[in-house]
């Protein structure tokens, strides 16, 4: 029964070490967490600034959210996702939508989309997406400013029909090299934008009750 | 089995038995995460503190593990010092995790870990494992930086770009534009640029090693002994599980 010992024996050594790695893992969970959170937040608050700036509001944008449901008609979210609210003096002065552009040339590119109560752009931010490094990755502000031409314009700046790349006789820019993405990111900031209109009163009311 | 000294663990790690360019062990994250030098240098950092911990732990424990359980064992270290690796970047370059993304987890199963514990640090004293460790860690990581470096600048004509993810907000000015080109080579940067480069830097290291051993040899006409194998560009010395 020389056997049934080491097999015994073995076991036990490795449920010790089980133990020992198990340990060591939630240890370092334990005392990395608050940090962790904090670099998420700050990851997510840098992002949102970046759209509206410190000196645009006075609330804490990553505390001030509200729930969008996936598949709400124009974001075009696969899954449920955040909106912010941007506060001066109480008022709501800009929300910052998440929009998913389903259309992208190799999957979904995911964005964020802050506009402003009169309608106008704030800023439009590329969170994440999979398109081709060097020609459809220009939607990304890190590769090229494109992204910033989007700024101040709105439904009717330029006109509804030339929301649209300038091959396909709109307003914008396409890439050379890379039509599909730059098209895929200006409908779905479009569509954001009326959203937003169509929503306005939700969307920018400012609850009597908020502290 | 001899101790090695460490000037041979040296020129082991870094030339002779380079894990990237010799043994061809952990080619996948190699080939995946090169397409900047940041994320180069991220993972070549991230492998370099694995490997470093899981030599460490293997060679304490060498006399206490019993030959048929060593290898659940040290999987079991690997993985612990792996997610506590990614814990920590988490925490303290939350960036840089976002970009390693699933290559950080993956390290797990990047064959030099296992393969050093199982081929040295069971083997050897403690000084001896955890510098094989270390210097095993840099020959991979100047491998990745020398290959994300090489792809970045191809495919985007500059170096050190957002270097500010690893170093702090300072490094953002690192940028260093070499040349500018309306159309980059881009396929440096799309997965097949790595296999490209990746063999360049092979046949180079060959080519080098080649021109070595004639000048050494010329005249006593001996041919190159050594095993070799497949999967392997050169002779490997000690034997190590892919």
């Amino acid at each position: 029964m020389k056997w049934l010992a080491s097999i015994g024996l073995g076991g036990l050594v490795l449920a010790f070490f089980a133990a020992i790695t198990s340990l060591a893992i939630g240890w370092t969970y334990l005392s990395t967490q608050s940090q962790i959170e904090l670099a998420e937040r700050r990851a997510e608050a840098r992002q949102l600034m970046e759209i509206f700036p410190e000196d645009t509001h006075d609330n804490e944008l990553v505390d001030d959210t509200f729930i969008l449901e996936a598949e709400t008609s124009l974001l075009g979210l696969r899954q449920e996702r955040q909106g912010y609210r941007v506060r001066q003096a109480e008022r709501v002065v800009g929300v910052i939508l998440p929009a998913t552009a389903r259309d992208g040339y190799s999957g979904d590119i995911r964005t964020l989309v802050g506009v402003r109560s009169d309608g106008s752009v704030a800023g439009v931010r590329v969170v994440a997406h999979k398109e081709t490094p060097g020609l459809g990755d220009k939607v990304d502000l890190r590769k090229s400013p494109w992204i910033l031409g989007f700024n101040d314009r709105s439904l009717d700046n330029p006109a509804l029909s030339q929301w649209s790349v300038s091959k396909d006789g709109g307003a914008f820019d396409q890439f050379t090299g890379a039509t599909v993405t730059p098209r895929a990111v200006i409908l779905a900031t479009r569509r954001a934008l009326e959203y937003a209109e169509l929503n306005r009163a939700t969307l920018f009311e400012t609850p009597a009750d908020h502290p | 089995m001899n101790q090695p000294s460490y000037s041979q663990l040296t020129v082991n790690g870094l030339w002779k038995n380079n894990p990237a360019l010799v043994q061809l062990l952990g080619l996948c994250p190699l080939l995946a995460v090169t397409a900047s030098t940041v994320n180069a240098l991220g993972l070549a950092a991230a492998t370099l503190f694995v490997l470093m911990v899981s030599n460490t732990a293997v060679s304490l424990i060498r006399n206490v593990v019993s030959d048929t359980i060593r290898l659940p064992v040290f999987v079991m270290i690997i993985a612990a010092a792996v997610t506590i690796t990614e814990l920590l970047m988490q925490a303290y370059s939350y960036e840089l995790y976002q970009i390693l993304g699933i290559f950080l987890p993956l390290i797990t199963t990047n064959c030099i870990i296992l393969g050093r514990a199982d081929a040295f640090a069971r083997k050897n004293p403690l000084p001896a494992a955890i510098y094989d460790g270390f210097i095993m860690g840099m020959g991979f990581g100047l491998v990745l930086v020398l290959l994300g470096g090489i792809r970045e600048l191809l495919g985007t004509g500059a170096l050190f770009a957002d270097m500010q993810l690893l170093f702090g907000s300072d490094a953002a000015q690192w940028r260093w534009e070499i040349f500018s080109v309306d159309y980059p080579f881009l396929v440096a940067i799309l997965p097949p640029g790595a296999f490209l480069v990746t063999g360049c830097l092979i046949a180079l290291k060959n080519q080098i090693d080649l021109s070595l051993q004639r000048r050494t040899r010329a005249g006593t006409g001996l041919e190159s002994v050594g095993s070799k194998r497949v999967r392997v560009t050169g002779s490997v010395s000690e034997a190590s599980s892919g």
